[in-house]
């Protein structure tokens, strides 16, 4: 099956020298929000694992990004900081078993109505936190100490550090990269290509589906509390907006416009959704209309999703190939 | 005369007040092709449907080796063993010759939670997948897209994933459809060569062909068992002679 030809592959490994190279000589400001794109890239590509490659459209994927994001809130004391190797590990659990839940139950249903039933629990979730004064309602709460990286007294890197915590989001991003291309070429990951290409010739062959698309379910759920995780540590602050509908939107969004059904696309996603808002709210380019980014942005994603059916990354992919393939990379 | 290894009693299959299939029953033997016949809408497609649980049964029974098996879901029925093939092209038009067959080999695995084995690392399968690709008569390259074939092929490919699933009974649901004379022939001699090995139902409108590989003839009407009995019995019955003529054409 494909194999990324030497151009993307190039693009890619370009691109990441430029990631691991940018905090020494970038602006600060981009460093953070660079580590809060990576973020979202993590995001996007867990979203992707359903959306592109099991065919499942969830509208309320930010369910799994919440309960991360929460999951830390709630095993941060007040005044010390939260062990990461204990409270990292525990949020993608959360995570992951929330998708186990709510998975077994809204994959009974598909299509439309499975699109409707995701939003459905991710608000759900999110009237939750606006309800519980334990969660710390509408208004939020604060993790005032990063969670802390020491293993016995031993304390590798630093979180509150910025750069720290670049390149720490910077090797998590890689390291799920690597860990769905692992899964993609699996077993598992050809039975999940099978029932996104026909779900009832897998069943016919003796496949039981609904066991494989409840895995991905979960799988993709917990990398999403990954990435909740870490944007609650970066910004040390969780509200009930991480659950939200916009949020489920936005990633969605990320996924379509780098490119559905590979793995770097929704990383191109993340980037250039990220970006292209912070250029167009950018008072000192536009004077006034920045308040109105919206509209371009708009514009620019119906302009994309027109010009670039398969997004960004399927365009980036065409220079090195031309005949339709399965990209699994 | 061998134990049936399927025998089907009293099967019913109701879609709201009309009964596509009503009260048939059936048996297959291993090493024999027992063909069902009768006009469109006869509801032969519809018995095969619950055969290999796409539909469930509204009654009757299905008894399959020494096991109960109406209503169990499609999956399970596969993975016990008996495999089908589909009247209209089934196939993953984007995944390769190979990939389609091996993925069809995979099925037989106990479980395919295994998110770190590689797929292609897992040997058995290539080699089940080729076997399989092999014995239809399948032309290598085995690395052109399922969808690109011709149709022929795309017919040869539905057969072996079915068989790369290794069933013990083989349902076929007009193997022969949207063929060229000379692919037919070619399938009507794979189909007696699969039939020494399985017990194999199959639907089929090319009469030429049922006559000369079927041991056992079932012939439907309005879903209902008309007449049974070997080919020349079934050829001089006046009853299916009537059912043939008088209310429908034959279709070939």
């Amino acid at each position: 099956m494909a194999s990324p030809t030497p151009i993307p592959r190039a693009l890619l490994l370009i691109g990441l020298a430029a990631l691991a190279l940018y905090p020494i000589a970038g602006d600060v400001f981009y460093v953070q929000l660079f580590a809060k794109i990576m973020i979202f890239a993590i995001f996007a590509m867990s979203l992707d694992l359903l959306v592109g490659f099991t065919g499942l459209i969830s509208f309320g994927h930010a369910a799994f990004f919440g309960l991360g994001a929460y999951t830390l809130m709630v095993l941060s004391p007040e005044y010390t900081a939260a062990s990461l190797w204990l409270s990292l590990p525990l949020a993608v659990a959360v995570a992951a078993m929330a998708a186990l839940i709510i998975g077994a139950l809204v994959l009974r249903t598909s299509g439309v109505y499975f699109i409707m039933v995701t939003l459905a629990f991710a608000q759900m979730l999110y009237y939750f936190a606006v309800q519980s004064k334990v969660l710390g309602g509408s208004d939020g709460a604060y993790i005032y100490v990063k969670p802390d990286a020491a293993i016995l007294g031993w304390r590798p890197f630093d979180l509150g550090n910025r750069v720290h915590f670049y390149y720490l989001v910077l090797a998590l991003m890689i390291g799920t990269y690597a860990l769905l291309r692992t899964v993609l070429r699996s077993l598992f990951g050809r039975v999940i290509l099978g029932i996104r290409a026909n779900e009832q010739r897998m069943r016919a062959l003796g496949y039981p589906v609904f066991r494989y698309k409840l895995a991905a379910f979960a799988l993709a759920g917990g990398l999403a509390g990954l990435a909740g995780y870490l944007e609650a540590a970066q910004y040390g602050y969780v509200n009930p907006e991480f659950f939200g509908w916009q949020e489920s939107g936005s990633v969605l969004m990320m996924v379509i416009l780098g490119g559905i059904g590979s793995l770097f696309g929704p990383i191109l996603g993340a980037f250039a959704l990220t970006l292209l808002q912070d250029f167009l709210s950018d008072e000192a380019i536009f004077h006034g209309f920045h308040k109105h980014w919206l509209l371009p942005m708009g514009i620019f994603i119906i302009l994309a999703v027109l010009l670039l059916p398969r997004g960004i990354g399927g365009f980036a992919l065409g220079l090195g190939r031309r005949a339709p393939e399965i990209a699994d990379d | 005369m061998t134990e049936p290894i399927l025998r089907v009693s009293g099967l019913s299959k109701q879609f709201g007040g009309l009964a596509a299939v009503s009260d048939v029953s059936l048996e297959l033997r291993r090493g024999e092709v027992h063909a069902v016949i009768g006009p469109n809408g006869a509801g032969k497609t519809t018995l095969i449907n619950m055969l290999s649980g796409d539909l469930a049964p509204s009654a009757g029974a299905i008894r399959f080796e020494d096991r109960e098996i109406a209503g169990l879901s499609a999956d399970r029925i596969a993975r016990l063993g008996i495999g089908r093939s589909y009247q209209k092209v089934n196939i993953f038009p984007d995944f390769t010759l190979l990939e389609n067959c091996r993925l069809a080999a995979q099925a037989r695995l106990p479980s395919s939670l295994r998110f770190f084995r590689p797929a292609l690392d897992h040997a058995a399968l290539i080699e089940g997948a080729t076997r399989a690709l092999r014995l239809v008569g399948l032309e290598a390259p085995w690395d052109r897209l399922a969808g690109r074939v011709s149709h022929g092929e795309q017919r040869q490919l539905e057969i072996a994933m079915t068989l790369a699933t290794e069933p013990k009974v083989l349902l076929l649901d007009e193997p022969l459809a949207g063929m060229g004379a000379e692919e037919s022939q070619r399938m009507v001699a794979l189909i007696a060569r699969l039939a020494e090995s399985h017990a194999v139902l199959l639907v089929e409108h090319d009469m030429d062909a049922v006559f000369s590989v079927a041991r056992l003839l079932t012939v439907m009407v309005n879903g209902r068992v008309l007449e049974r009995g070997a080919p020349i019995a079934i050829r001089e019955s006046p009853a299916v002679q009537q059912a043939y003529l008088g209310t429908a054409e034959p279709d070939s």
